[in-house]
């Protein structure tokens, strides 16, 4: 309840063996709906792990609980590691300077202009100079395809796919080792999904970064992942690369990738 | 047992509540008194709070000053009391009315854009994307606007007290034929510091209150537009409903017979 009054203990050094982000028996319920239910999942240092399944099957909450935006009830989180769940706010600061995540509506910073949205972590997690983070900035952009001039509009004058570049810049703005995105294609045509999954993937590469995606977008997982894992009512229920995926027999994962309505995965009216 | 079973979940609501705005208050008050400080998003507060509410402030207590000296003519004109009304000005202006109007108004202008703002921040993931980049909210988005709230409105409220008083005596000279210096007087002679420190104590509170609630509403809003609708009317009714509670306490510590 007081974490915030915690001070900070000391820090462990990774080891080499040790997995960029480990999730053990990790629960979480809000009010009588179980969300996740036992996730345990493992990321290694430098792969990109994309995470599928439908609408509602726990996937922002589990992001979510990695970013410590959500408290899971029970299991353990950690990061090269260090167990992110007790930490207090300065340590979590800390680790939270090495991801960098682009949000599914990009949410953007809209009382400031593009290049101080990408420029952000840089002038107040790192104190950088303003001249010198507007250079970073702009680099960034070109990096993600977009020019100079941008750089001084605000978020409400781009459209859907320039908002999740200057999202995507932003994210990979402070050089971070983990970079999470959420549905980075919902609500873009298919073209510019694909260039966006292509920025991710050479933006990834570029930064030797561990990734981790969300979506459900077949087509994007396939693009982005290494190895893809799918969560069902709160578990993981199939993990496995991208060539496995195809050639799998589970039935709940064809169902997925079939984009079937008939199977194992029933959607009730409700949901 | 269903009636029962209601009151105990309306208990359980309440109490959830309180603990809940409780803990956020602690939040707010450490993550007021400790390092980092965002100066330059303080500075843009006050400019929000102070300067961009002097207009609203300064007509509301000028025309309630001009009212009471008015009223008070009138009224005590019944028991031939009608040179009390400088007096009556002062009292009332100070210890009453420019702390509880310029409070009311902040908390319409100020109370509701705060929830408004961070409303918006928080259903379009705004506050999620600051705690990536490294950024405590409690740091960047509310101590800036608490410190403003609690430092902007005791200003507002001694401009507002000068010119209250100053509507006071237009009125008096110029409507209700006073002589000047005999009303300039009176209201000198009547001045007691006590009037306008507990003001400006008020006034203090009052703006403490006002960001408070604002913030927390916005912060903890969700579900779109409706949530951030709710969550600025919630804001603007426990903020003015709040003034007007600790006005009395506030009163009643300052003047306790």
């Amino acid at each position: 309840m007081f974490s915030f009054l915690k001070k900070s203990t000391k820090k462990t050094i990774p080891n080499g063996h040790v997995p960029k982000i480990k999730m053990t028996g990790v629960y979480k319920t809000f009010g009588e709906k179980n969300v996740l239910n036992g996730v345990d999942l493992e990321i290694k240092k430098g792969e990109s792990l994309v995470i599928i399944g439908g609408s509602g099957t726990g996937k922002s909450v589990t992001l979510k609980c990695i970013l410590g935006l959500l408290s899971p009830d029970k299991g353990s989180i950690k990061i090269d590691g260090e167990d992110v769940l007790n930490m207090s706010p300065h340590e979590r600061e800390r680790i939270n300077k090495q991801i960098g995540m682009l949000f599914q509506g990009a949410a953007l910073f809209d009382s400031m202009s593009v290049w101080e949205n990408v420029a952000f972590g840089l002038l107040q997690g790192q104190k950088m100079r303003k001249k010198a983070a507007r250079a970073i900035a702009i680099e960034k952009l070109a990096q993600v395809g977009l020019t100079e001039d941008v750089a001084d509009m605000y978020p409400a004058d781009l459209s859907g796919g320039m908002k999740k570049r200057v999202g995507l810049a932003r994210a990979i703005a402070t050089n971070p080792e983990i970079i999470f995105f959420d549905e980075p294609t919902t609500g873009l045509d298919p073209i510019m999904s694909d260039v966006i999954n292509d920025l991710i993937v050479s933006c990834v590469k570029k930064l030797g970064a561990t990734a981790l995606t969300i979506t459900h977008d077949m087509a994007s997982a396939r693009k982005i992942a290494d190895r893809i894992a799918m969560l069902y009512e709160g578990k993981i229920i199939w993990i496995g690369t991208v060539k496995e995926i195809e050639k799998t027999t589970n039935p709940y994962v064809r169902q997925f990738i079939a984009g079937s309505a008939t199977g194992p995965i029933h959607i009730s009216a409700k949901e | 047992m269903e009636f029962i079973r209601l009151i105990g979940r309306v208990f359980i609501n309440f109490f959830e509540a309180a603990g809940r705005l409780g803990i956020f208050t602690l939040k707010v008050i450490y993550s007021c008194l400790t390092p980092p400080f965002y100066f330059k998003q303080l500075f843009s507060q006050f400019l929000e709070v102070g300067f961009y509410s002097l207009p609203v402030v300064a007509l509301t207590t000028t025309f309630a000053g001009m009212v009471i000296a008015l009223q008070t003519y009138t009224g005590f004109a019944r028991v031939s009391a009608e040179g009390a009304v400088s007096m009556v000005v002062w009292i009332a202006v100070t210890r009453e009315l420019a702390p509880v109007m310029a409070g009311l108004m902040v908390a319409g202008r100020i109370g509701a854009s705060m929830a408004a703002e961070l409303g918006t921040m928080r259903v379009t993931e705004q506050i999620d994307a600051l705690t990536t980049l490294s950024t405590d909210p409690f740091k960047y988005l509310i101590s800036p606007r608490v410190i403003a709230g609690l430092l902007m409105l005791p200003i507002l409220v001694l401009i507002g007290d000068v010119l209250g008083i100053c509507g006071g005596y237009l009125i008096g000279v110029y409507k209700l034929d006073f002589n000047a210096t005999s009303y300039l007087v009176n209201t000198w002679n009547f001045m007691k510091p006590i009037d306008v420190i507990s003001g400006l104590v008020k006034a203090g509170v009052f703006g403490f209150i006002i960001a408070l609630m604002g913030c927390y509403n916005g912060f903890y809003s969700k579900g779109g537009a409706q949530g951030v609708g709710t969550a600025t009317t919630n804001a603007v009714v426990s903020s003015s409903i709040l003034i007007l509670v600790f006005n009395y306490i506030i009163t009643e510590i300052f003047f306790r017979t």
